[in-house]
């Protein structure tokens, strides 16, 4: 029994999301190894290599794999798929974009988003934007799967020796291509791994004001700055700042809700945070409901009173 | 060029589901049930083309029981020419789905599929890649812009670090985003037209598909609940409280 983790990675170093799947991983028993798929990625793969528990890294690499569109990187993962019992991507924009993929050319059902690994065979995962946890048990010969990452530590970056081995990389599909991309700029700690989050929500009234009330106080905490939907949509946020089911998941030590109502689709990517802080006017606000300190206050003066007490 | 548009009739997102007490599901008995809302603007997208002129015919398809058909008549009256049920009991996974699709789309022969990115019931977001693997076609996923220019489109995606931008050959699969439109309402007169609209049903055995489901749920149970908060009166003592209380500042 082996598992394989498809590593996240730009090239140069591995993301942390690989690091809680590796955890996921080996909680299913057995030897990790890792695939870094990608052009020119051999300092990713040598980063690979020094995560603790992790027995072998399988580094593919070419031209196909540049952008890691999900024809040639499925069809790499499939490639050898036939050496392991479980098949682990994390649950970020791109495991979730491949992992399906692989799941139905093996002709296996995919358990999305676990949280927990019961047995080898038997994972929960959150359900009903996370209003429900389902234990489900796969028959299938492989297991794929991807992780919620906030479900699960990460594993030690350092400390592992694993050998690397080389593998071609596979032909290029011909059926998609990469165009471009508009990467946001952000010097700010990632979202879903910043140990503190401040999000604001509708209530912050403009992209300006939304900037200027939130950064002070992110910058004051080392956070990173999250939105909801209502914020994203009204533009006053980048919309891969959102928070929520169908945004990032996230489950800081802090998180701060600025003027954010509540809502069932933003709790399901917030509640498993450690401390909740909610900052909103309306005291039958749902958000309240959830969090551990509430203030019942105007935002406006809230927020900098707070930067100044800080 | 056809469009293909998979719809799920889920539990409406504004109800607060209740796990059953006996632990083995959610209840949704009694439950207001809507079209998916990730599926209503993928119904929206493919309304658009046809208006642009570069669709012909959008045909909406459901699997499920054969209440199903409510939410085909809704994909009808936000424009959908017909529909096509495929109709069983069994629970569908997504596999199942997608290979009821796979078959469909044989039929069906359309340039593209266009599906919700994920259903908000199961939060599964598999079965329009799923869809592109059995079918051996190019896909882009959480796409919130779709141009389609000859036999090529280009596909906007929203990813982790901001957007990327695709060109697929077709035909295609596109799972949509939030951010792609805002579908229309429908109006009255065009709830009444789409009740004569064509509907065709179907079994899984008709199009030679073992629906089984492969995964087994076990239990399903509420989330930990979390201890109670408390409000504070000003910044002051919030600032206190978390130096002092939770330590996390």
């Amino acid at each position: 029994m082996t598992s394989l983790v498809i590593a996240e990675h730009d090239n140069a170093s591995i993301k942390t999301a690989t690091l809680n799947t590796v955890t996921a991983a080996a909680a299913c028993g057995g030897d990790v190894h890792v695939l870094v798929a990608g052009e020119g990625a051999g300092a990713a793969a040598a980063a690979a290599a020094q995560i603790a528990g992790v027995a072998k890294v399988i580094h593919a690499d070419g031209a196909s794999l540049k952008d890691g569109l999900a024809e040639n990187v499925a069809a790499q993962v499939l490639s050898i798929a036939g050496n392991y019992s479980h098949i682990l991507f994390p649950s970020t924009a791109a495991g979730k974009n491949v992992a399906p993929r692989v799941a139905a050319k093996l002709d296996v059902a995919q358990i999305s988003d676990i949280t927990k690994v019961d047995a080898p065979d038997t994972f929960e995962r959150p359900i009903y934007a996370g209003n429900a946890i389902a234990t489900v048990q796969s028959a299938d010969a492989v297991k794929v799967i991807t992780v919620r990452t906030t479900g699960f530590d990460a594993a030690a970056a350092t400390g592992g020796s694993a050998a690397v081995e080389t593998v071609a990389a596979v032909a290029d599909s011909g059926k998609s291509a990469f165009v471009g991309r508009e990467v946001t700029k952000s010097d700010r700690p990632e979202l879903t791994a910043a140990k503190i989050i401040v999000s604001g929500g509708r209530a912050l009234g403009s992209a300006e004001k939304f900037t200027e009330v939130m950064t002070p106080l992110a910058d004051k905490l080392g956070a990173a700055i999250g939105a909801s939907r209502a914020a994203v949509d009204a533009g006053y946020a980048p919309n891969d700042l959102q928070v929520g089911q169908t945004g990032k998941i996230v489950a800081p030590q802090l998180y701060i809700a600025a003027g954010i109502s509540g809502a069932i689709q933003h709790l399901a990517g917030m509640k498993d945070s450690k401390v909740i802080v909610a900052i909103n006017k309306d005291p039958e606000a749902p958000i309240f409901s959830v969090a551990d300190y509430g203030l019942e206050a105007d935002l406006f003066t809230a927020v900098p009173e707070l930067v100044k007490a800080l | 060029m056809k469009v293909l548009v998979p719809v799920k009739r889920v539990v409406d997102y504004n109800v607060k589901v209740r796990v059953k007490s006996d632990g083995m599901g959610v209840d949704i008995a009694n439950v207001k049930m809507s079209m998916n809302p990730f599926d209503e603007i993928a119904v929206e997208e493919a309304v658009r083309l046809k208006e642009k002129g570069v669709v012909t015919e959008v045909i909406a398809v459901s699997c499920g029981v054969a209440q199903c058909q409510e939410t085909l008549r809704t994909a009808m009256a936000i424009g959908a020419d017909r529909g096509i049920l495929v109709e069983t009991d069994v629970d569908l996974q997504p596999l199942a789905i997608a290979k009821l699709l796979k078959a469909l789309v044989d039929k069906e022969q359309p340039g593209l599929v266009i599906l919700g990115k994920q259903a908000i019931d199961g939060d599964n977001n598999q079965t329009g890649q799923m869809l592109a693997a059995l079918a051996d076609l190019p896909q882009a996923t959480f796409a919130s812009k779709v141009e389609v220019a000859g036999d090529k489109v280009s596909v906007s995606r929203e990813v982790d670090g901001g957007l990327e931008t695709l060109s697929l050959s077709t035909p295609a699969i596109i799972t949509t985003d939030l951010r792609l439109n805002e579908p229309r309402y429908v109006t009255l007169p065009n709830i009444m037209k789409a009740k004569k609209k064509q509907l065709d049903t179907f079994k899984p055995e008709d199009l030679g598909v073992d629906v089984a489901p492969r995964l087994k749920t076990l239990k399903v149970a509420e989330p930990a609940k979390r201890g109670a908060g408390v409000k504070v009166a000003d910044v002051a003592a919030l600032v206190d409280k978390l130096k002092n209380e939770a330590k996390v500042i």
